[in-house]
């Protein structure tokens, strides 16, 4: 990048499936105030506000216009952006590019859905080709049990699996204040959790939740006067592909798969090697199990058809030796607009050691975050507390 | 008035928002023979010689716009990639739960189609099973003027 950029603050909500207690505007702006506190900056210290969410998920166009009081940005320059379920990764790719090209110094990113106000499904079955695909569209769920059939047949995973990681998450969970499934479950618990599309059971699949975050970010020059405790965005990648390129939905297929591509970009970018040991922490983003463990294929932290094995070795738990999504992840808070960013806030604050009782147990100086649409675009973000590497 | 007092108030909102969508010179040919003549046209790009279905405006890794006369035929028969079974109804899914779809790949294409199975129950389904469409006998032009997938 041109200038460097660090994350100087962040906040979020307290995630729920019902926030009827506060307006959208109301919502939006406990996250901005307590990244705003967290930066120790007030709004006249910023230069330009982006917002982001899932278009038309709260049945509300133009959310950067009509809640622009609320989040602070009256008078000051900004735009908004949906990208579907990367959303709140664009926000701070968008913010970033801002502030490493010169034009802004301190930019401030919202993410935000209140998920209980719309129809989600609906709004969702638009995302659909209109000529193929409509009338086979039923949310995000039958593209994540598609998938869960496809990799138990080519790589001998079986239900427990998955049903492992829905664990992992929801015990997670319960260590984060902010989370919205905190759920003390085990593997039966899911396993006899009601079927949706088979193998994604109710508990398989992530929650319709309310909330927002909100995060600072800055030049250098800011970052090293200002803020005690500055992590470096390193690197960002993107990479799109069509929807209805369903080679990848085959999991045995060879054919470049878009997180897999941006992934390795970002290791190219930062000459990393192996990074299960260059990262300390990963969160990554999960609306279903069977995604965790491609991610863990697609991020290179083991060998293609083996994903399965880290969470079957409890590798990925909070104390093992690749953590991932100690916050519980997508699976147990998918406030959408803000998933993404909670993602790249959650890596922050484990690179600050802030992360409170889901801090993992080891040092921590670089954290993966990824994004991930319905349409197949991502957003890989690489993490460090310092310059050197 | 305590906090309480005004706590939850809610303000019911509906709208209705119709759309329609002009399928373009490539599916409105594959709607047009579908409709008249029951076969399944797809793409293929004349660069790299990938056979897009559903067929597609641009070859995306080509960048290169196909026309009416890139059109293939494919299938009818295909190959199950992956299926699932959903338990659960939907407004927007024209089927009552449980329904089986599957991402199929016809004959010929090199991509997948997602689309519904019927006529088999589904303990006998398996990736890599042998399909064939079941088309509708009163063919509107849409992609449910074929019903069903069904095992060869």
């Amino acid at each position: 990048m041109k200038r460097n950029v660090a994350i100087v603050g962040g906040g979020q909500t307290h995630h729920a499936a019902r926030r009827q207690d506060v307006s959208q505007p109301e919502m939006v702006n406990e996250a901005v105030l307590a990244a705003l506190k967290d930066a120790n900056m007030t709004m006249d210290d910023i230069d330009a506000v982006l917002l982001g969410n899932m278009e038309f998920f709260e049945g509300q166009h133009m959310t950067d216009c009509w809640l622009a009081d609320s989040t602070g940005a009256f008078g000051k320059p900004g735009l908004k952006i949906t990208t579907g379920g990367t959303v709140g990764a664009t926000i701070i790719a968008a913010g970033a590019h801002h502030v490493a090209s010169g034009l802004f110094d301190r930019v401030l990113c919202i993410g935000f859905e209140k998920q209980e106000e719309g129809d989600t499904n609906a709004i969702l079955s638009g995302v659909a080709h209109p000529l193929f695909g409509r009338s086979m569209a039923g949310a995000a769920m039958g593209f994540f049990a598609m998938l869960g059939s496809s990799y138990m047949a080519n790589f001998g995973a079986t239900e427990e699996h998955s049903a492992m990681v829905a664990v992992k998450a929801r015990q997670n969970a319960r260590k984060n204040e902010y989370a919205h499934l905190k759920l003390n479950i085990k593997i039966e618990d899911v396993m006899n959790s009601r079927m949706l599309a088979y193998p994604i059971r109710m508990l398989d699949m992530c929650p319709a939740s309310n909330g927002a975050c909100a995060m600072v970010l800055a030049d250098e020059k800011t970052a090293k006067d200002r803020c005690k405790k500055p992590v470096w965005l390193r690197a960002m990648e993107t990479a799109h592909n069509e929807q209805f390129v369903l080679e990848w939905r085959d999991t045995s297929s060879t054919a470049p798969k878009f997180s897999d591509v941006a992934a390795t970009r970002v290791y190219k970018k930062l000459g990393v090697k192996d990074p299960a040991s260059y990262y300390d922490v990963f969160e990554i983003y999960e609306p279903a199990t069977w995604a965790e463990i491609l991610w863990y294929e697609d991020l290179h932290l083991c060998k293609k058809g083996e994903g399965f094995k880290l969470i079957e070795k409890g590798i990925t738990e909070i104390d093992g030796s690749i953590p991932v999504n100690p916050s519980g992840g997508v699976l147990s808070t998918n406030c959408i607009g803000a998933s993404a960013m909670l993602r790249i806030w959650e890596a922050a604050l484990q690179i600050r050691g802030d992360a409170g009782g889901h801090q993992v147990p080891r040092d921590v100086h670089r954290a993966l975050a990824t994004g991930y649409g319905g349409t197949c675009w991502t957003v890989v973000t690489s993490l460090s507390d310092s310059l050197e590497d | 008035m305590t906090d309480n007092a005004l706590w939850p108030f809610e303000v019911e909102q509906h709208i209705t928002a119709m759309s329609k969508y002009y399928a373009g010179k490539i599916g409105s040919r594959f709607y047009i023979t579908l409709r008249d003549e029951g076969k399944i046209m797809a793409v293929k790009c004349p660069r790299c010689g990938k056979v897009y279905m559903p067929p597609r405006e641009t070859c995306g890794p080509c960048f290169y716009n196909m026309k009416v006369d890139d059109m293939v035929e494919v299938g009818p028969e295909g190959v199950v990639e992956t299926f699932t079974q959903v338990h659960y109804n939907e407004p927007v899914i024209p089927r009552e739960a449980p329904f089986v779809y599957a991402v199929i790949k016809l004959d010929g294409a090199d991509t997948g189609i997602t689309h519904y199975l019927g006529d088999v129950d589904y303990e006998n389904i398996s990736i890599g099973m042998k399909v064939t469409p079941v088309l509708e006998n009163e063919r509107q032009g849409n992609i449910l003027d074929i019903k069903h997938f069904k095992p060869v």
